[in-house]
């Protein structure tokens, strides 16, 4: 039973929304699923929020190596849960004055948005910045031409990254729009980096992520199919847990 | 010298790139930009419709990306705003309702006479959902399924832009700028493409692959990166001059003179690490 009422409400709902994309009719109740299912959706906030504790208390408990920056991700999670829930410091919204907490959680001077604002919005931007740092340190020590495939590859990422700047129209800008040795088709100019890092991406990147995206697709189409008939049921867990 | 380098701290490589990032940026050293085709494209986009028409902004990124999107992201409403367009915010992401925010304050302080105290009757702000694709695929059938009421709380109905409004079907553009997933790629694909939605999107440099396999037919066009904000900046300026007193209408130009002395420094590291990689083969010495 507990693995038969799951299969169902899946197959059922996946023939709804495959049906809606042909009759007409099932508009409705497909809106109806995915209704439920953005409903289901708010709902994981819990659940993770739930796991999150689990795993940090674990650690905690075990005393694991590095136990303290769960103790860090437990503060933060409560301090922050506390205050967009009780919507500390957040003024009464203007169309239910007598409301006090009516007003928006991240309303401009709620502690919420003070937390967004200056802890949560710094850090995560830092976080990405020292993406350019840790690539700068990969470009020196990792990006070696070993043989013909890296070799391409670094050939291709020098013209991508001076096609992406005004380097490029720096450094080949001045090519001639004429013939090469008289040839009809090519000219100096073909050979402009931000031109050739077009080319690279319209002719040869496209047709490769179209060929991956049509893989992908097919790939989706035969496991959906398969979910929506219960041959694949790894999402209900093992057979034990049943 | 070699074997110096050879040891070389990365610390080092660190400061070069601190250098290479922060030197044009405290400069402001900008270079001209020419609008490619497909930048082009999202311009005509916007700048054809007729003034006053309705454009969903669907901000769907959050503040790790905010450096290599927001230029983009205020170009767009800067570009909606010189038109007067109606503007729906809304986001999938949870951390996207102060980026919203943003784009409400550039539209209150720089285009005040249109905008100021015009929530409900040129923007409305719908905030955020969950559910993903599952948002997208409600809000393009029946939009008060998802959303029966805006950020502040107020029903649709009552909303004079959201009253009459069914789906997002009868939108007149649909401008997205994402981050990653849910975003681009899932408004394409339950959005814009089974309804023929008119759709530009805005997306970083590692989306941007991804994107391209669906213009021209299902998108009109991409902004890729921090160079596709630069060059559609650059579009908007050159069809309303304007905007060049505005320094903020040129922050993507501002940020590609960084790009440029970083794209050069991690060139010149790739040609130092190669140059010791053969050094050492040469050598015979374990790589």
């Amino acid at each position: 039973m507990k693995r038969t009422i799951p299969l169902l409400i899946s197959a059922v709902t996946g023939f709804v929304l495959i049906a809606t994309a042909f009759i007409p009719k099932f508009v409705d109740w497909g809106n109806d699923a995915m209704a439920w299912f953005n409903l289901l959706a708010a709902f994981a906030f819990i659940l993770g929020g739930g796991n999150l504790l689990k795993m940090q208390l674990q650690k905690i408990s075990a005393q694991q190596p590095g136990w303290g920056y769960s103790a860090v991700t437990l503060i933060a999670f409560f301090i922050t849960l506390f205050v967009g829930l009780a919507k500390v410091g957040v003024h009464p919204n203007i169309n239910f004055p007598e409301f006090a907490w009516s007003g928006d959680y991240l309303s401009e001077g709620s502690a919420f948005w003070w937390l967004f604002e200056y802890i949560f919005y710094p850090l995560s931007a830092t976080m990405f910045a020292l993406l350019a740092f840790y690539i700068s340190s990969a470009a020196f020590r990792a990006f070696r031409a070993k043989n013909t495939e890296a070799t391409i590859l670094l050939m291709i990422a020098v013209i991508v990254l001076l096609g992406r700047t005004y380097a490029g129209v720096w450094l080949t800008g001045w090519l001639p729009n004429e013939p090469i040795l008289g040839s009809s088709g090519i000219t100096y100019s073909d050979f402009h980096l931000p031109h050739l890092s077009e080319i690279i991406m319209d002719d040869f990147t496209t047709p490769g992520m179209r060929a991956i995206t049509i893989g992908i697709a097919l790939g989706v189409a035969s496991t959906s199919l398969k979910v929506l008939l219960g041959v694949d049921r790894s999402y209900l867990g093992s057979d034990q847990e049943a | 010298m070699l074997k110096f380098l050879q040891t070389l701290d990365r610390r080092w490589i660190f400061l070069l790139m601190f250098f290479a990032v922060a030197v044009p940026l405290i400069m402001g050293t900008t270079f001209p930009e020419k609008p490619s085709d497909q930048v082009l494209s999202v311009f005509d986009a916007v700048d054809n419709l007729p003034d006053g028409s309705n454009v969903v902004m669907a901000w769907d990124y959050d503040p790790a990306s905010e450096g290599e999107l927001q230029p983009m992201a205020s170009a767009f409403t800067r570009h909606c705003a010189l038109k007067k367009h109606n503007l729906y915010f809304m986001t999938l992401w949870p951390q996207g309702i102060p980026m919203i925010q943003r784009s409400i304050d550039l539209l209150e302080s720089e285009y005040a006479a249109t905008y100021k105290g015009k929530y409900g009757t040129k923007f409305v702000n719908l905030g955020f959902r969950a559910g993903n694709e599952g948002v997208i695929k409600l809000v393009v059938e029946d939009l008060k399924k998802s959303y029966s009421s805006d950020i502040r709380g107020t029903n649709l109905d009552n909303i004079p832009l959201t009253k009459n409004l069914k789906n997002i079907q009868q939108v007149d553009l649909l401008c997205n700028v994402s981050a990653g997933y849910p975003g681009s790629k899932e408004w394409v694909l339950y959005g814009s493409s089974p309804f023929d939605i008119p759709t530009v999107v805005g997306c970083t440099g590692v989306q941007a692959p991804i994107m391209l396999p669906y213009i021209p037919q299902q998108l009109t066009g991409m902004l890729a990166a921090i160079k596709g904000a630069a060059e559609y900046e650059q579009a908007i300026i050159n069809h309303y001059p304007e905007l060049n007193e505005i320094p903020a209408a040129k922050e993507g130009l501002k940020r590609m003179g960084p790009q440029l002395v970083a794209h050069v420094l991690l060139i010149s590291l790739i040609a130092l690490g190669n140059v010791i990689y053969f050094w050492e083969r040469k050598q015979g010495t374990p790589q």
